[in-house]
């Protein structure tokens, strides 16, 4: 090994593409790419480059995604899918144990045993790379690690493809998180796909041991100046062209000084409370236990199931819902994602990447809605308006949200 | 504690009322789980299994079908008079079913026009939920029931505890098994973010939009989605005939109703 992690790059054309998803599988990784299904770029396992959307981009609106042709080929050339890596870091239902009722009346109780799979996941954007840090933060640290998240994320190989393509409803920009691979990211190689008229190719770049020896066994060639110099460019460029912006305020004290506000029942009005922007979030953890027995009470297993503050039954106490208006579940969600995040995992719960704008059915956008936020909270307690009222919810404890 | 007389099995009774079969079908369905489920309780009423029936009262009771008739409306109350438990299986018993449709038209016009003597046609003007008439401990939805659901809610009572059935939206399962949302990237009708989930999505898995089959969610906001159906392609007729089908009273109902506990 002659290439520290981070200095070598190099250049791959689409057959080193090719040969670097053979490499993965050699070495004993699952590798998972996006690939087109049902009129999507989804995340699948993939046996083959030639799987990857090369040709396909997307075409995002509030509630909208359609796919559509691209001229120049390009494999990493779409932002927002359905899915994201969650799907397969922390898997939307797990067994964790099963409990037997043995002959003798004894119970015995066998924990699951995390199948022992090595994804290597392949084109990774950078939004997607900081949910996923921020998801290890989450599960794989802290007071209460989930040990089984920890060792499909330790097992992991991050292939990063920068982002040269921004849809209508990311944002990474306003929140830090993108498009290009930041210096101190975790990943083990990243990507720059360039197509010009030097051809399609993939400046690439090593960031970890294990990124720099799958690199050194790539058919690959060093970087010219001229690949770098229109990489650089491209990424440049993608952060000119964000579809949607975070507003620029202390999103936290925004949270927390907003609970009372107007604008709660206004998205409530709108919001179905469907759950399908938690689901799609790349960071929203959350699960609830699923209890299931045998006809005979002799066998009960224990799983896990993704939940969502959405759903009704996420905080059941035996008095009913803590949260029953679909306000304060939306409001749950927000706050949760910008204000309480921080005080609990301290960075903000929300990449940029745009997808709960995209999926939910009816367009609700997050970034309108703190946008929407924000101007009320300025207008309440901007001077010369009246003093504040004894209602003013500034200042208030932003630990609680229940309605 | 031992040669004791084997402990007394539960017993169970299924109920049919205006209904196709279909839900008790289910059961019927259950094959691998139908000869244990014997073994632990006493069938004592089960017409579409057996013609044999004994008389309550039944520990557990599955109860098909709408409430259509005078006789029904007298049934339903002995059965629950019956019953310990009272499950209803099916869009029919938990919201009055396809045959709910009456409940927007005049029923008498119908046997006028349909039957040669309609004196001899006895009927309520509605289709009824079964808790419209009786107390009911759980309603099982669905168009048919989920066989999975159905074995759930009969091993919770068995052993005595909640059942696991989720009423959430239908997206909740769309999204967990990763299919590809139909409204946001076909503009394809779907009914899942105002339905009940249960049957685990299977119709947007296959492209298709979620027909309502469980009826609405617990908590939902159908005025807000109803421009959606608009945008769709759906005029406000094809809105109204998209809602009345299997569950046809029940998406009528106002919408928000989640401010119950
Ligand atoms: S809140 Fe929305 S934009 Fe932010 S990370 Fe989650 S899905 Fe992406
Ligand atoms: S936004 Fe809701 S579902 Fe997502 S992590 Fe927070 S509480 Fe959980
Ligand atoms: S914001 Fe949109 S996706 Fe989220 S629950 Fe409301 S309607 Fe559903
Ligand atoms: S296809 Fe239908 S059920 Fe599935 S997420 Fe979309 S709206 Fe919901």
């Amino acid at each position: 090994m002659t290439d520290s992690p981070g200095t070598e790059r190099a250049v791959l054309d689409r057959d080193g593409l090719g040969a670097l998803v053979r490499e993965l599988r050699a070495r004993g990784h699952t590798v998972v790419g996006p690939t087109v299904r049902d009129g999507a770029v989804v995340l699948d396992e993939i046996d083959s480059a030639d799987r990857l959307p090369f040709g396909w981009g997307v075409e995002h609106e509030a509630g909208r995604y359609r796919l559509r042709p691209r001229e120049d080929g390009a494999a990493f050339a779409h932002s927002a899918g359905p899915q994201s890596w969650k799907a397969y870091l922390h898997p939307q239902r797990l067994r964790e144990w099963t409990a037997d009722r043995e002959a003798d009346g004894r119970i015995t109780v066998r924990a699951e045993e995390p199948a022992r799979v090595s994804y290597a996941f392949l084109g990774v954007q950078p939004c997607d790379l900081r949910a996923i840090a921020v998801q290890d933060r989450v599960l794989g640290g802290g007071a209460y690690t989930d040990e089984g998240y920890r060792g499909r994320r330790a097992r992991a190989f991050l292939v990063v493809a920068e982002c040269t393509e921004p849809g209508a409803t990311c944002f990474c920009v306003s929140m830090g998180t993108g498009p290009g691979a930041p210096g101190d990211a975790a990943y083990d190689l990243a990507l720059t796909e360039v197509v010009d008229d030097g051809g399609h190719r993939f400046l690439v770049r090593a960031g970890s041991p294990a990124g720099a020896e799958v690199l050194a066994a790539l058919p690959r060639r060093p970087a010219d100046g001229a690949t770098a110099e229109a990489a650089r460019e491209a990424v440049a460029d993608a952060a000119t062209r964000m579809g949607r912006t975070m507003p620029g305020t202390d999103l936290h004290a925004l949270m927390a000084g907003t609970l009372e506000a107007d604008r709660w029942d206004d998205v409530a009005s709108r919001c179905l409370t469907c759950g399908n922007c938690t689901m799609v979030c790349p960071t929203c953890f959350c699960t609830s236990t699923e209890d299931v027995g045998d006809l005979t009470g002799d066998h009960a297993e224990r799983w896990r199931r993704w939940e969502s503050c959405f759903d009704l039954d996420f905080s059941h106490l035996p008095g009913g819902p803590v949260r029953s208006s679909g306000r304060s579940r939306y409001r749950q969600w927000l706050t949760h994602k910008l204000g309480t995040w921080h005080d609990q995992f301290g960075s903000s719960g929300c990449v940029g990447c745009g997808r709960c704008i995209v999926w939910c059915p009816v367009g609700i956008d997050i970034t309108e809605e703190a946008a929407a936020l924000d101007r009320e909270w300025s207008a309440r307690t901007l001077p010369p308006t009246a003093p504040a009222e004894p209602g003013d919810a500034r200042g208030r404890s932003p630990g609680r949200t229940g309605p | 504690m031992t040669d004791q007389e084997p402990r007394p099995r539960p017993r169970l009774g299924v109920f049919k009322f205006a209904s196709c079969d279909g839900c008790q079908l289910t059961l019927l369905d259950c094959e691998d789980e139908l000869l244990p489920l014997a073994d632990e309780v006493e069938i004592r009423h089960f017409l579409e299994a057996s013609g044999a029936v004994a008389p309550g009262p039944y520990d557990l009771s599955l109860v098909e079908g709408s409430i259509t008739t005078p006789e029904d409306a007298r049934r339903i109350r002995q059965v629950r008079a019956d019953s310990r438990h009272l499950v209803t299986i099916g869009a029919c018993a938990t919201a009055g079913g396809v045959q709910a449709l009456r409940n927007f038209a005049d029923v008498e016009e119908f046997t006028r026009t349909v039957y040669a003597t309609p004196e001899y046609i006895s009927t309520l003007a509605t289709s009824t939920p079964v808790s419209a008439h009786v107390p009911v401990d759980f309603e099982l939805r669905g168009c048919p029931i989920d066989r999975g659901q159905l074995l759930e809610v009969v091993t919770a009572y068995l052993s005595g505890r909640r059942p696991d059935i989720p009423d959430h939206s239908v997206c909740f399962a769309c999204k967990r098994r990763g299919t590809v949302c139909v409204t946001v990237a076909h503009g394809t009708p779907c009914l899942g973010p105002v339905t009940h989930a249960g049957c685990g999505a299977i119709c947007p898995a296959f492209g298709r939009g979620c027909y309502g089959c469980f009826g609405p969610a617990r908590s939902t906001n159908l005025p807000a989605y109803i421009p959606v159906l608009r945008r769709d392609g759906m005029d406000e007729r094809d809105v109204t005939r998209f809602l009345r089908t299997y569950n046809a009273a029940a998406f009528e109902e106002p919408s928000v109703r989640e401010s119950r506990p």
